[in-house]
Parts: C-alpha cells; sequence; structure tokens
C-alpha cells in the first residue's frame, strides 16, 4: 500500500476521530451514510476492479439486517453472533446468484441481481408473519461491550449514545476500507485489474477470471449485509423502504460519481451524494432527474469520477501555470 | 372436474395477453442487443412512456385512440433515437460496462421526467373495442386481450418481413453477426445502432400502449415490465426474436397458473426466479446455442 494511501487513511482515521465535534446536532444523519460508505466500497471493489455491476446491493443489505434482527429478537442470540451468521448467509446467497452469471461472459449479473432485488422486496412486502410486511419489524438488541456478567460499559444504541455508534458504524467502513486497499494491492487485486484493462489476455496469461470476480462479488456481499447489521443493531425499527432498489440505484450513483477506479472515489462519492441529498431533500421529486442526468453527464464527461477528475483538473491547472510563468521569464530575460 | 379445467383455461386465455407484452418487450432488448451488443436497462422505460403517453394522449388532449397509440409510438420512438444520439454515439471506444451506465442513467432520467410531469399517480384508460367479453365454449376472452395478441402478431410479421426483405432490414442483421465486417462492406453500423435504438423504442411503447387498459400504469411501472421482458428474452435466448415470442408467451402462462393457483402475493416473483434459473441451467436460453452465443460480445 503506497505512501499515499497511508496518509489518507491516516487523515482519514483523524476526520473520524474528530467528527463528532465538528458536525455536533447533524451527527445522527451521518450513521446511516457510514453503513452506505461501507456497501460503496464493496460495490467499487466489484464495478472498479472486476469491471462487473450490481443493481440488488440493497437486497443483500436487506439480509443481514433482517437476518440478524430477526435472529437476536425471536432466538434471543447476541448480536456478535447474529452479525457473522448473517454475513455468513449473504455470502452463501450470493454465490448462488453471482455464480451462474459471472461464469458467462458479460454483465447477466447486472439483470440477475436486479431480479434478485425484487424478489427480495416482495419477500419482505409478503411474508408478513415474518418481516412483519410494510410496517416493518422492531431492530436487533443493540450491540454492547463489556465484562460478561456485569453491566455492559458501552451500549451501542442511537437513541441512547448516538457518538458510540457514529464511532462503530464508521470504524467498521474504515476496517472495510482498509481491507479494499490491501486487497487492491495483492496479488488478486493485480489480477483483478488484468481483468478489468483486458480479459482476453488475463485468461491467457492464466488468470481464473470467473474465479476472481465471484470472490469480489461475494465480498461485496458481505459489506452490504455488514452494513445492514450494523444498521439494524443501531436503530430501532426496519423497515422495506429502507432496502429497497432505490438504495441500490443510490449507490451505483455514489461509487460513479466518486469515482471506481479508485476505492476512495467510493467514500468521497458517499460522503457529497449522501450530504446532497441531505441538504437538498426539500426537492425530493427531483432526485430520480438529477441522479440520471449526473450519471449521465460523469460518465460521458468525467469517467474518472470526481476524486481522480480534480486530480488531474488542479495538475492540469499547476501546469499551465508554471508553463505560464516559465515562458514570462524566458520573455524577460 | 370440468370447472377445474374452465378455471385453467381462463387463466392461459389472460396469461396469453399478458405474455404477449412480455414478448414485445423483449424483442425490444433483443434488436438492442443484436446491434450494439448491450443490454439497453431503459427498455422498461419506453413501455411506461408509451402507456403513459397514450392515456395522457386520449383522455387530456382528446385525440382518438389509434391517433393516441401512433403519436405515443412516434414520440417514444424519437427519444430513444435521442437517448442514443446524445449518450451513446459520442463515445470514442467504450466499454460495455460504460454502455451499460449510460443506460441506467437514461433510465433514471425517463423515469423522473415521468414523475415530474404525470405526478404518483396510477392512470388507466378503458379498453379500446369495449369491455363486453367475447364467449368461447364458457371461457370469457376480453376484447382487449384479443387487441394486444394482434398486435404482437403485427409487430412479428412486420420484423420478420423488415429483417429478411428489405436492404435496410438485412444489413441491421449483417451488423448482429459481426459489425467489423458489416462496416468493411460498407454498412453505416452508427446509423443500425440509432435505428435499432429507435425501433426497439416504438415496439416497447407500442407495448406499454395496448396494455394500459389491462394493467394500468403509473411512473414506476417501466422497471417491472422489463425485467419480465428481459426473463423472456434469457429464457429464449438474447438475440432470437422468434423465441421471444415463445418464452414470453410460456413465461406468463406460469405466470398466470402461479397466481391463480398458489398465491397471488408470489405472482411477480416467479418470472425473475425462472430467470434465475434458466442462468444458472442453461444461460444460453431454451432455445439458444452456446457455441454461437460465445462469438458475442455481452
Amino acid at each position: 500500500m503506497g505512501r499515499s494511501n497511508l496518509i489518507g487513511l491516516c487523515l482519514f482515521a483523524l476526520c473520524i476521530a474528530l467528527a463528532p465535534v465538528a458536525l455536533g446536532n447533524t451527527l445522527y444523519q451521518f450513521i446511516p451514510l457510514g453503513a452506505l460508505a461501507l456497501m460503496a466500497i464493496g460495490l467499487s471493489l466489484l464495478m472498479g476492479y472486476a469491471g462487473q455491476i450490481s443493481l440488488g446491493q440493497s437486497a443483500f443489505y436487506a439480509v443481514g439486517a433482517y437476518t440478524s434482527a430477526l435472529c437476536s429478537a425471536k432466538l434471543g442470540w447476541s448480536p456478535w453472533v447474529t452479525i457473522p451468521l448473517s454475513a455468513v448467509l449473504a455470502a452463501g446467497v450470493a454465490l448462488l446468484v453471482g455464480m451462474p452469471s459471472l461464469r458467462l461472459r458479460g454483465h447477466y449479473l447486472a439483470m440477475a441481481t436486479l431480479a434478485f432485488g425484487e424478489i427480495v422486496r416482495i419477500v419482505l412486502d409478503g411474508w408478513i408473519t415474518l418481516t412483519g410486511g410494510s410496517s416493518g419489524i422492531r431492530g436487533g438488541a443493540p450491540l454492547t461491550v463489556g465484562w460478561p456478567g456485569s453491566q455492559p460499559l458501552v451500549v451501542f444504541n442511537t437513541l441512547t449514545n448516538e457518538r458510540a455508534v457514529f464511532y462503530l458504524v464508521w470504524t467498521v467502513a474504515f476496517l472495510g476500507l482498509v481491507l479494499a486497499l490491501n486487497l487492491i494491492h495483492s496479488r488478486v487485486g493485480r489480477a483483478l485489474r488484468a481483468i478489468h484493462d483486458g480479459e482476453e489476455a488475463a485468461v491467457v496469461l492464466g488468470v481464473p477470471t470467473a474465479r476472481y470476480k465471484i470472490q469480489i462479488f461475494v465480498l461485496s456481499a458481505v459489506y452490504a449485509s455488514l452494513a445492514g447489521s450494523l444498521y439494524a443493531h443501531s436503530f430501532s425499527y426496519l423497515t422495506p423502504d429502507e432496502f429497497g432498489s432505490a438504495k441500490s440505484i443510490l449507490l451505483v450513483v455514489m461509487v460513479v460519481v466518486g469515482g471506481m477506479r479508485t476505492v476512495w472515489g467510493a467514500v468521497v462519492g458517499t460522503l457529497l451524494m449522501g450530504s446532497l441529498t441531505e441538504w437538498l431533500s426539500w426537492m425530493e421529486n427531483y432526485w430520480l432527474v438529477v441522479y440520471g442526468v449526473v450519471l449521465l453527464v460523469i460518465t460521458m464527461f468525467v469517467p474518472q469520477g470526481i476524486l481522480l477528475g480534480a486530480g488531474d483538473f488542479s495538475r492540469w491547472l499547476y501546469r499551465k501555470i508554471v508553463r505560464k510563468k516559465q515562458s514570462g521569464e524566458i520573455k524577460v530575460s | 372436474m370440468p370447472d377445474m379445467l374452465e378455471r385453467v383455461l381462463q387463466l392461459l386465455v389472460s396469461g396469453l395477453a399478458v405474455g404477449s407484452i412480455y414478448a414485445m418487450v423483449a424483442i425490444g432488448y433483443n434488436i438492442i442487443y443484436n446491434a450494439t451488443g448491450i443490454i439497453n436497462l431503459a427498455q422498461g422505460e419506453f413501455v411506461m412512456l408509451g402507456g403513459m403517453l397514450t392515456v395522457w394522449g386520449a383522455t387530456r388532449w382528446g385525440l382518438p385512440v389509434p391517433v393516441a397509440i401512433l403519436t405515443a409510438v412516434c414520440l417514444v420512438t424519437l427519444i430513444g433515437v435521442t437517448l442514443e444520439r446524445l449518450t451513446i454515439r459520442p463515445l470514442r471506444n467504450p466499454t460495455v460496462l460504460t454502455l451499460l451506465i449510460l443506460t441506467i442513467g437514461g433510465s433514471f432520467l425517463l423515469k423522473g421526467a415521468a414523475m415530474l410531469i404525470w405526478g404518483k399517480n396510477v392512470y388507466y384508460m378503458p379498453a379500446f373495442l369495449g369491455t363486453e367479453p367475447i364467449r368461447f365454449a364458457r371461457v370469457a376472452i376480453e376484447r382487449q386481450e384479443v387487441f394486444v395478441w394482434v398486435s404482437l402478431a403485427v409487430v412479428t410479421v412486420a420484423l420478420t418481413l423488415f429483417f429478411n426483405h428489405t436492404l435496410t432490414g438485412k444489413a441491421m442483421r449483417a451488423c448482429s453477426y459481426n459489425r467489423v465486417a458489416a462496416r468493411l462492406v460498407g454498412i453505416n453500423s452508427r446509423l443500425m445502432v440509432m435505428l435499432a435504438f429507435g425501433l426497439s423504442a416504438g415496439i416497447g411503447a407500442l407495448a406499454g400502449a395496448v396494455v394500459v387498459p389491462i394493467t394500468n400504469m403509473e411512473y414506476s411501472s417501466g422497471s417491472m415490465f422489463g425485467l419480465k421482458g428481459f426473463s423472456a428474452a434469457v429464457l429464449g435466448g438474447l438475440g432470437n426474436n422468434t423465441a421471444a415470442v415463445v418464452a414470453g408467451i410460456a413465461l406468463a402462462l406460469i405466470e398466470s397458473l402461479v397466481a391463480g393457483f398458489v398465491d397471488s402475493t408470489y405472482k411477480d416473483a416467479v418470472a425473475l426466479s425462472v430467470l434465475l434459473i434458466v442462468l444458472f441451467v442453461r444461460p444460453s436460453g431454451l432455445f439458444g446455442n452456446a457455441a454461437l452465443n460465445r462469438l458475442k460480445e455481452f
């Protein structure tokens, strides 16, 4: 992992640590955003490195949230057990959905995940005895930290301890980012980049492209499931609205806006689009059009995304100014 | 027992109309897939726009129904061509992922615009030829359903004639076999892509227009039509129009039987599960040829 990534991580950690002071009363809004960032990091691995697109990430988000909440509420299991359990379940489901479509060449995954997302939505709305239908269910028991047998030291609940939940969610997002960065700079990451740059060439060189693509897709599903579980245990209520296809769409927009050539783009895109939707919530009716236009404009004119686009722009500007200065000096001499 | 038979027949008859719609949507996917090698994720929005514009034309502008349908089809064709011209055409050497994201963007744009224009209301309109059903040996057939079957028949026949007996149609087919070779013999492949978008938008709009009296329409109806149509296209084998017709109708018949005998809550999940199962078991589709498919890019 290069030096710039390490500096970036340090800055990111500092931002997370100081955020509660800087954000004050708006801290609450940044908790679900942490979950979204985690999902976006997973999706950006899939889009930027495996060159595939998933339009059903919210379905894995839902699997993570509902499985964990139901297991802890109905069976009385600790969230520390149900969260990994639901991640395993999400991974299994992702394997089932992704394996057939990723073994094929091309982009069948987009439609397979879209279909899977719809199926999950239909089940959430329809299986009322289990999921409560459109009125939803209560969230899972909050995560706690402490010695067994005594009072917990910290209870991660948004109603009582907002700051702890914020740190929890964003720490997991941070760890997700570190893992993603490590992955990219490993053997697997190099193979993935080879797939993205030229699948035929990668195959010829002996890279098992299908297997890597499936692994990345499963990883992105695990990220989404973790995000869902964290959401389910931090908030007291779950409704299907939170897990609709709108969320999958928003994620794609976030990743494209931030830029899919780097995982950092996912974080930037999430913060940018997340804050925009929050601040401009009064123009809710226009969002779909705005998303459409943003996707089209970014894909056509800034395909590297806002983050790398800003870097390119500043370098271009710098070179222009420096060159002007140099040519000026030449004239003087 | 005769009651049972009657019920099955009745369900099959109503499934046939919905199946014709799926088939038309699937044909739309196929045409663009053949021309460009991508899946147009805005295909469902063409259906929604066709339906909405027909209702709007017939009720708001007071146009006669045939004129309203024609206007809707022409407008949506124009939208399809514009979408291709403004987003797909200007790109140099785009990757398939980029094209896919562009069609997603187009789909949000159309859906969002529809919501701004028509709001979140559900629109419906009376059947074109009256509501008195045709009785056929104790099975009732709605007139609108007959209208839908005829539309599919007309589209299929017209497309067959177009692709086999006109120079432009043959050129489009040549592009779908091999784009580079087609360009080498002087076919304007960019024009063919534009034509494909127009054609598939028009067919989608026609499907939307004739289905409104049966299922109603709102701004968000498009994605479900799109998904069902795609399921039909994959079930038949992507790119094959005849297979798409068979698959679309088969899919709707299964759906109709499940809704009638099992549980209508999960009706919509049936086609989508079929899609996932087909991808799992036989990704080249029921009538597809795996070896042939491998030569294409998608």
